[in-house]
């Protein structure tokens, strides 16, 4: 990935960032800051090194099929952006937590979230970012973030969650 | 939080037979088709001393609703009563127990002796044929202890006319839910089979899933995210002292179960997204892998004489049970039915696997041969899962949620012969019940 791609990808997700949250917190943030550091608050979702930014914008979670762990094209770009956002951040790790849905036995739900998880994290690997950077984990159905139990739910607990963190430094 | 029970008890003859007794002619045959309960009378246990009177009322009372509680007994309710017992030692009045169609009187006495322990004797009679049906017997124990008491004596009355063993003296270990769905809180608590002497073992800061007692009953095994993915723990349940099971590093495991040495842990371990089944010896912490395919291996379940493993694989796509060797090894598909199984258990008595099985957007859980024939389903519902013996190998507990938003789990139980499905007792909501052998 070249420099200027880069830092055109960048522009776009303020940009896309701009859009929804200036709407959503009535621009506040505004003419605030200096040239080159964008129009935001140091760690706020306008914040493109910021982990909300990586969640809203890059996009935190892929959705998967009824007991795969495939991932979809829809998944694959979420993951690109991923990727590119971990490359350009390495003071970031990330735990790749993968979730099934409640349709199936506990134990072997824990199984499927991990087959999940190490999928994001296969894919992720092939697009550039250190395997020493991410830890897979799986849940299982543990933690569902939709609560009904009908499909519309289902379909966005069966996940695969990229969560990042700083590195601790050592 | 209550003491945790410390029991001393003695079961000793009480009266020896005049003559070898021939079994009477009072049974219940459990595998017969459509039972009619059996009617049975049980007065409060008279008191011996002035301590005992509440001990007498009590025990009376939980003798009562384990032999109810099966659906093979039906007790008769104390205004029906012609005669009283008022005292252990005199004659039964046969003719006013028949009068009412008691066909088993359950008597006993309670005392209180110097050092403060309980004493308790007990006959059962058959009614019918007048005569006391097996030896009378006295158990002495802590005060504390007098829900044990009752249960043992309701195990020997149940062993007695069934011909099968009790299940009555045993525990639960089973995982404490309360919250909403989505930030719902688990922790490992332990009670009676019937709900009673509920205590916690673990908090709730981390998730607990599936403990599995030992074969002795004194550990339990299970999985926690304490450390932020799934580990195995083995927790000594007199001192509440757990440790984890190191099992090889960059990997998750769960699912653990006893083997019948109680040395041996079965277990699932993950690595790059592929779950196996790994044994594990629990002193020395060495680990063999039983399975190398690609698919999912979990929810082991060794057979009573350790032998061999059932367990749940997708390896042919969907999630199926398969048996093999406890070595490890070549495996042989049992579950053949239509949907997805999962969760298999092997009887106490060897004869039969339970297991969860999804078909058609419902749970059930069912049994089948350890060959895979005679499957038969025992409840339907929007979500079950989980089987777990009792000691005898007659009654399967299980978990049922409830579907939506405010969906909450429970635990219920059901006769093998899908009969008697009725809802265990807890404080809060409930999953992953695991059954304890009888105790000693």
């Amino acid at each position: 990935m070249t420099y200027l791609s880069k830092t055109l990808l960048l522009c776009a997700g303020l940009a896309l960032a701009a859009c929804t949250n200036a709407d959503r917190f009535g621009g506040a943030n505004g003419g605030a800051g200096g040239a080159g550091s964008g129009a935001f608050e140091p760690g706020s979702a306008q914040d493109p090194k910021s982990p909300l930014y990586f969640q809203q914008t890059v996009g935190d979670r892929v959705l998967f099929q009824v007991d795969q762990s495939t991932l979809t094209p829809q998944a694959q770009v979420t993951l690109d952006g991923q990727a590119q956002w971990l490359t350009s951040n390495p003071e970031f790790n990330a735990t790749i937590e993968g979730h099934a849905d409640e349709q199936g036995t506990r134990e072997y739900n824990v199984a499927l979230g991990a087959r999940r998880s190490n999928s994001v994290q296969e894919y992720l690997v092939s697009r550039g970012v250190a395997p020493n950077r991410l830890k897979v984990v799986s849940f299982g159905k543990e933690r569902p973030i939709e609560i009904c139990s009908e499909e519309a739910c289902y379909a966005k607990n069966r996940r695969a969650v990229t969560v990042v963190s700083v590195v601790p430094v050592s | 939080m209550k003491q945790f029970l410390t029991l001393l008890m003695a079961l000793t003859l009480f009266i020896a037979p005049a003559a070898a007794q021939s079994p009477g002619p009072l049974r219940i045959e459990i595998d017969e088709g459509v039972i009619e309960p059996l009617p049975y009378a049980v007065p409060d246990f008279v008191a011996d001393s002035g301590a005992g009177a509440e001990f007498g009322r009590n025990i009376a009372r939980v003798i009562a609703a384990d032999l109810s509680g099966t659906g093979l007994f039906r007790e008769l309710p104390k205004e029906a009563f012609i005669s009283q017992i008022t005292s252990f030692s005199s004659p039964v009045q046969f003719a006013d127990w028949k009068a009412i169609n008691a066909q088993a009187l359950i008597a006993g006495a309670v005392s209180v002796d110097s050092q403060g322990k309980l004493v308790v004797r007990f006959r059962v009679y058959d009614v019918f044929a007048g005569q006391e049906l097996g030896q009378g017997q006295q158990l002495v124990g802590t005060q504390d202890g007098w829900r044990r008491i009752a249960h043992k004596i309701a195990d020997q009355v149940y062993s007695r006319i069934t011909g099968e063993g009790g299940y009555f003296d045993s525990r639960v270990v089973y995982v404490a839910e309360s919250g909403p769905k989505d930030k719902r809180a688990k922790r490992l608590a332990i009670m009676d089979y019937d709900g009673a002497n509920v205590k916690y073992l673990t908090d709730s800061a981390a998730i607990v899933l599936a403990p599995r007692f030992s074969p002795t009953g004194d550990r339990i095994l299970y999985t926690s995210y304490e450390t932020g993915e799934p580990r195995i723990y083995v927790l000594n349940i007199a001192n509440v002292n757990r440790r984890v099971l190191e099992t090889q590093a960059g990997t998750m495991s769960f699912a653990p179960r006893f083997g019948p040495d109680g040395q041996t842990v079965v277990y699932s371990q993950t690595q790059g997204g592929n779950t196996d089944l790994f044994a594990m010896n629990i002193a020395s912490g060495s680990a063999t892998r039983l399975t190398t395919t690609p698919s999912i291996e979990t929810a082991p379940s060794f057979s009573p004489d350790g032998s061999q493993i059932v367990f749940e694989s997708d390896r042919s796509g969907t999630p199926q049970l398969y048996i093999m060797s406890s070595g490890g090894g070549e495996a042989r598909r049992i579950s053949f039915g239509q949907g997805r199984y999962g969760t298999p258990v092997w009887s106490p008595r060897g004869d039969l696997v339970a297991f969860t099985k999804q078909s058609k957007g419902r749970f059930h859980i069912g049994v089948m041969r350890t060959d895979g024939s005679e499957e038969r389903l025992l409840t339907a519902s929007f979500l079950d899962e989980g089987p777990t013996w009792a000691p005898n190998g007659r009654v399967i507990m299980f978990t049922r949620e409830t579907q939506g938003a405010a969906g909450k789990a429970g635990l219920y139980s059901v006769d093998i012969s899908g009969r008697n499905l009725k809802p265990v007792t807890t404080e809060s909501g409930a999953s992953d019940p695991a059954w304890s052998p009888l105790q000693n």
